[in-house]
């Protein structure tokens, strides 16, 4: 691990200074991506910025919906009863990722912020244009079969690894962070970006602001949701597809629906065109495959993760009947419903 | 040095924390880059916590902060400034009793480990699974202790002894 100047933060203000007045200064939380990378040498902070004295850890109730705080754990927020009970679909996605030890530790903020776990980005020993711009892209006709097949670029093919992220893309929550430049909000759907010719900015935020909460929209599908995950093995594991899905019906009739994919792209991954092709349809099997196939007819794949588009596709239709049949995929008996 | 709010601590400079290890109130000098696993073996010779991968992948370094199980190989120890930290060298002392706690006893009776290595993060990841209260069955023993690898493959027997400890109420 490389040395850095250590500043503890004791107001959201002294934090924002610190990282603006510091040589690639970077907050610090939970530490759980952060010092793992910093052990591979992938992030050299010149400074660290531990903002975990801040008063962010809340979760409160804001004009009928929640606010969830910037430092509240994966673990707060998926165990809390307003979350369980309102938002089940977010509490499912965070509970299908990483292991107990780590949710107790990884905070709200830094899961919006994690950095993508393909295997070129953590190998200084290889070209990557995420870690080193102009270095190149192993992943490209290389090994890539947990690569993405959605919004890839000629520079990058590396997917966001987060659960919790694919939930709240279906919530569409938004992000309150603050800087320099003052308090914005920003739509999860904008949080994060596509590679482009820039796959070292893996989000649209600026290096000196700080995320303050993540504010969930007041309708939350508690009725009819579920959080798919398939991968490698049951548990501890990044998705090879995830799909978060939320429903309202209307007897049988789609009153409203939205999905997200997670493994497949560098963002959460939706397409606000296949969703539409559920409204007003009946909840049925064909529907859900006329939506599928849509997302699929997008899809990219590269040399080694062409099986994703099946699978993405079967994914969607299983989640969206899991999710219309208010038969949530349980994180814990791994069976598929 | 001490630390102060919004004050930049040079990279080499030690500053100095306060930690209550296992009930003991200690203050310590540490690198700001020191994390709380190395802090604990090499600076205090308390070698129960264990390095395996110290990228948070296998558990063996798990102990409790605060009352809850983290992976102390991805912590760095000047956070955790004013924290109880608890290791498997004080897991008997939490349970307040004079021998062994719940979860030892009941791995030796289940003969919950072959070489040992993953036993002190198996124990205090058990330990928190039963503070946190979520696991009850099984399936719910199992996915919660997936953060701790055995590579003996004793996990048959350390959820029998897991489940014997939740079934027969004991908090420790």
């Amino acid at each position: 691990m490389n040395r850095f100047d250590y500043v503890r933060a004791g107001t959201v203000e002294e934090a924002v200074q610190a990282v603006a007045s510091g040589a690639n200064a970077r907050f610090i939380a939970g530490g759980t991506n952060l010092v793992d990378l910093m052990k591979y040498n992938v992030e050299r902070p010149g400074r660290l910025v531990d903002i975990t004295r801040l008063p962010l850890d809340r979760i409160e109730e804001r004009d009928g919906a929640l606010r969830i705080g910037a430092l509240a754990t994966n673990a707060a927020v998926a165990y809390d009863e307003r979350v369980k009970d309102r938002y089940p679909v977010l509490s499912s996605a965070i509970l299908a990722g990483a292991t107990g030890q780590l949710r107790n530790a990884a905070t709200t903020g830094g899961n919006l912020l994690q950095r993508t776990r393909c295997y070129y980005f953590y190998d200084e020993g290889t070209p990557c244009n995420k870690r080193l711009p102009g270095s190149g892209c192993g992943a490209i006709g290389g090994v890539n079969r947990i690569h993405a097949i959605f919004g890839t670029s000629d520079k990058c093919i590396a997917t966001h690894p987060s659960d919790m992220c694919v939930a709240l893309a279906a919530l569409e929550a938004t992000v309150r962070v603050t800087g320099p430049s003052g308090e914005r909000t920003i739509p999860l759907a904008e949080f994060h970006r596509l590679p482009g010719d820039e796959p070292e900015r893996d989000t649209t935020l600026s290096a000196d602001e700080i995320v303050l909460s993540v504010d969930l929209p007041a309708e939350g599908f508690a009725g009819h949701y579920t959080y798919l995950k398939l991968r490698d093995r049951l548990s501890y594991a990044f998705a090879l597809v995830s799909v978060a899905a939320v429903m309202e019906l209307d007897g049988q009739t789609i009153k409203a629906a939205r999905f997200a994919l997670g493994g497949v792209a560098h963002k959460p991954w939706r397409n606000p065109e296949a969703e539409g092709l559920l409204l007003g349809k009946p909840a049925t099997r064909e529907t859900f495959a006329a939506a599928a196939d849509r997302v699929v007819s997008e899809a990219t794949p590269h040399s080694e993760n062409g099986f994703k588009v099946e699978l993405a596709r079967r994914a969607i239709v299983r989640a969206l009947e899991q999710a219309a049949a208010g038969t949530p995929q349980s994180q814990t008996d791994k069976r598929i419903a | 040095m001490l630390i102060e709010s919004g004050s930049p601590i040079a990279a080499d400079t030690k500053v100095e924390i306060g930690l209550t290890i296992n009930g003991e109130a200690r203050r310590l000098q540490v690198a700001p880059w020191t994390t709380l696993l190395d802090l604990l073996r090499e600076q205090l010779d308390l070698t129960g916590t264990k390095k395996g991968c110290d990228h948070g992948q296998c558990g063996a370094c798990t102990v409790l902060v605060n009352g809850t199980r983290v992976n102390s190989c991805l912590a760095l120890a000047v956070m955790k400034d004013g924290a109880e930290i608890t290791t498997v060298e004080g897991l008997a002392k939490l349970s307040g009793g004079n021998g062994l706690h719940p979860l030892q006893e009941a791995f030796v009776e289940h003969d919950a480990f072959q070489c040992g290595y993953c036993t002190p993060g198996q124990l205090c990841s058990a330990a928190g699974v039963l503070a946190e209260g979520h696991a009850r069955t099984r399936d719910e023993i199992r996915e919660a202790m997936s953060g701790n690898i055995c590579r003996c493959g004793a996990y048959t027997n350390i959820v029998d002894a897991i489940e014997d400890v939740i079934q027969s109420g004991a908090q420790g």
